[in-house]
């Protein structure tokens, strides 16, 4: 009897032993890493984002009939923990392929460890040149900041506006790099050097703006641009009001949040902005085949972040199942060979540099509520 | 610079300084009983605006009195920090409290990111506060002359409790000497768990007050206003109630100044304000109105 047992444990390890292998072969999951920023002042960008990517999870969970496992970490809305999640991501989670991060400079400080790791990584927001430039391994699913500025700009010389200012935050290459294109395309349309009559800094993490606003305002500007992100705007806007200035309030995508209308109150009221989507606006009818299972999931209406996580992941399931493989490097070409994918925010073509080339939709801020004003084409 | 533009960053200086005033009497208080450098004060400043924020989303009491409580709550908690964190390293080297309050610091900021969420809150603010009407040709909002005379207030409580009161002759006696206080039979734990208490309500009415201000919250929001707090007690000397104020007040204004005068350094304000610490703790370390204090062996 005890003989019979003995055998009968041998066979089943012995069964084991061929079975686990053989499932795994099967069952090993596709690893994808996600970075972006969960806490911190743009937590809420990264949070909508990562609705979208669950979402598009949640609706692709599979790919080359293997399942997709999402790994995520919090870069802290920090260029160095940017960094330490990435490394964490290649080489603890094992992952193939990246999205994020919400934020150039996050995504310039991620850019640069999956790109000597030879992983392939897509941002899903980042909108700085430099977060793609010279870089192999690096994509972007949208538009970017010489356009938006460009946007920005033309925007407000067609609301008469010939005198503007600049607040800008010196901690974020994504606020520079905007100012930057927004003053460039400005004066070459007044035609005049000095029709940018202030441009006044802070840093992430300043709340008082009093002062700069206050050189603003005294400025005689008609308009102020503020490439900033969402919970500096809502300060911003409730200071400039408290200020006693009625002027004109524009900002980048960086504000499509909803945190700027519950924090910034009456005074966020006018504010125009340029960002990826408007779920007013769908661009393609996979828009609303995305809407409708955002509603039913989350219950209220995706903004441009949520649509552009959701783009990035099926963009990236895409590449894996054009390159046929989960080698990094066929990833990465196939990424690069992106071509008219129905995505949400438009149809996307990766180009030469890695970015997407897509139309900015202009919102502004009508009783607490993002209106959609138009769309501007590249 | 015209004498109306001028004259608006004066109040706008007045306005921040006296937020960094009302931070910086906290920690130099508790900094000139204890000698400790409580690091967890922006976090307890942090706390307490989230206080409010509860307290007022759950109950909807009248402003004045979710104040108050948010205030006591925010104090008993800093009275449990007290007993967790320092108290059972009363005995030990000064470094080891030190490194507790870090401890404690970091602790209490990452229990914030899971308990309230990452993303910033709304803080309410009633009508009053966010107001502004011209002056002349100067703008000001409501809040910006409440915070100072509600600081000026404090100080002068605070003093009265430290130089007027029982508790405050026990408060003196505990910095000057411990173990001496403890034979004349002052109750040292009842004391110094008094000062945490009356310290923390202090920073949650400082988070009150800057969230009035800026009104969003989120975890990390004590982080910024904590190190200016203080540089600023640092620069009225360390322990001082009115040198905190004063310190507050002047960095404040030396901040806005620097962006008025110099626009195209304005994103370098933080810069400044620790350069200002550095020259200071060079030139006079023990501030504009600190003592010397010779460390006993």
């Amino acid at each position: 009897m005890r003989r019979v047992t003995g055998f009968l444990v041998l066979v089943l390890i012995a069964l084991l032993a061929f079975a686990i292998p053989s499932v795994s072969a099967q069952q090993e999951p596709i690893r994808i890493g996600v970075y972006e920023p969960m806490t911190g002042p743009m937590a809420a960008g990264g949070q909508m984002t990562w609705e979208g990517i669950v979402l598009a999870h949640e609706m692709t969970p599979t790919v080359l009939g293997r399942p997709i496992k999402l790994f995520l970490a919090d870069n802290k809305s920090d260029k160095v923990e940017s960094a330490n999640a990435v490394a964490k991501l290649i080489e603890q989670d094992k992952v193939i392929a990246i999205i994020g991060s919400y934020g150039s400079s996050n995504s310039i400080a991620g850019g640069d460890v999956a790109e000597k790791a030879g992983i392939p990584m897509m941002t899903d927001s980042a909108t700085n040149p430099l977060v793609t430039l010279d870089k192999e391994y690096m994509f972007r699913a949208c538009f970017i900041d010489p356009f938006q500025g460009e946007v920005m700009a033309k925007f407000a010389y067609g609301e008469g506006v010939r005198k503007a200012a600049i607040l800008k935050d010196v901690a974020q290459d994504y606020s520079v790099g905007l100012s930057n294109y927004f003053k460039k395309t400005f004066i070459a349309l007044t035609g005049d050097p000095k029709s940018i009559v202030a441009e006044v800094a802070y840093q992430t993490g300043d709340q008082d703006f009093s002062a700069q606003l206050t050189q603003v305002i005294n400025s005689k500007a008609e308009a102020l641009f503020v490439p900033g992100y969402f919970g500096d705007m809502a300060l911003v806007a409730k200071q400039l009001r408290q200020l006693g200035s009625k002027i004109l309030l524009m900002g980048g995508d960086a504000i499509d949040a909803p945190e700027l209308v519950t924090i910034g109150g009456t005074a966020a009221e006018g504010i125009v902005f340029s960002t990826f989507y408007s779920a007013d606006a769908p661009a393609t009818p996979e828009a609303k085949k995305f809407v409708d299972a955002f509603k039913a999931k989350y219950g209220k209406t995706p903004n441009a972040n949520g649509a552009l996580g959701y783009d990035t992941y099926n963009l990236v399931v895409d590449a894996i199942r054009r390159a046929n493989s989960d080698d990094p490097k066929k990833i990465r070409d196939a990424m690069a060979s992106t071509k008219d994918f129905p995505a949400v925010t438009g149809s996307t073509t990766i180009d030469e540099s890695g970015d997407a080339t897509k139309d900015a939709v202009l919102l502004k801020v009508v009783d607490g509520k993002f209106t959609y004003l138009t769309t501007v084409k590249p | 610079m015209t004498w109306a533009v001028f004259a608006q960053n004066i109040v706008n200086g007045i306005s921040l300084g006296s937020l960094y005033a009302l931070v910086a009497i906290g920690y130099t208080m508790v900094y000139g009983i204890l000698r400790l450098i409580n690091f967890a004060h922006s976090d307890v400043f942090m706390l307490g605006a989230y206080m409010l924020f509860y307290i007022d989303f759950m109950f909807r009491l009248p402003w004045w009195l979710t104040f108050v409580l948010a205030a006591v709550l925010t104090g008993v908690l800093g009275i449990t920090i007290e007993r967790v964190a320092y108290r059972p390293l009363r005995q030990a080297p000064r470094i080891s409290s030190l490194i507790s309050a870090i401890g404690i610091s970091f602790f209490i900021q990452n229990l914030g990111l899971v308990v309230f969420g990452g993303r910033p809150k709304p803080f309410p603010v009633p009508q009053f506060f966010s107001q502004s009407y011209m002056v002349g040709s100067v703008y000001m909002a409501n809040i910006s002359w409440v915070v100072p005379v509600f600081s000026g207030l404090l100080m002068l409580g605070l003093t009265m409790l430290v130089y007027r009161t029982k508790v405050g002759l026990a408060m003196r006696a505990i910095s000057h000497d411990m173990d001496t206080s403890s034979l004349m039979s002052v109750n040292v734990d009842g004391i110094i768990a008094i000062t945490f208490g009356v310290g923390s309500a202090l920073a949650a009415a400082g988070g009150i007050m800057w969230a009035l201000k800026y009104p969003q919250i989120n975890p990390l929001m004590g982080t910024v206003p904590g190190i200016k707090a203080f540089i600023a007690a640092v620069l009225g000397g360390i322990g001082s109630i009115p040198g905190a104020m004063i310190g507050g007040m002047l960095l404040g204004m030396l901040e806005i100044m620097l962006v008025a005068l110099m626009p195209t350094l304005s994103g370098f304000r933080d810069a400044f304000a620790y350069l200002v610490l550095i020259v200071i703790l060079l030139a006079r370390p023990t501030g504009l109105l600190g003592r010397e204090f010779r460390e006993k062996v």
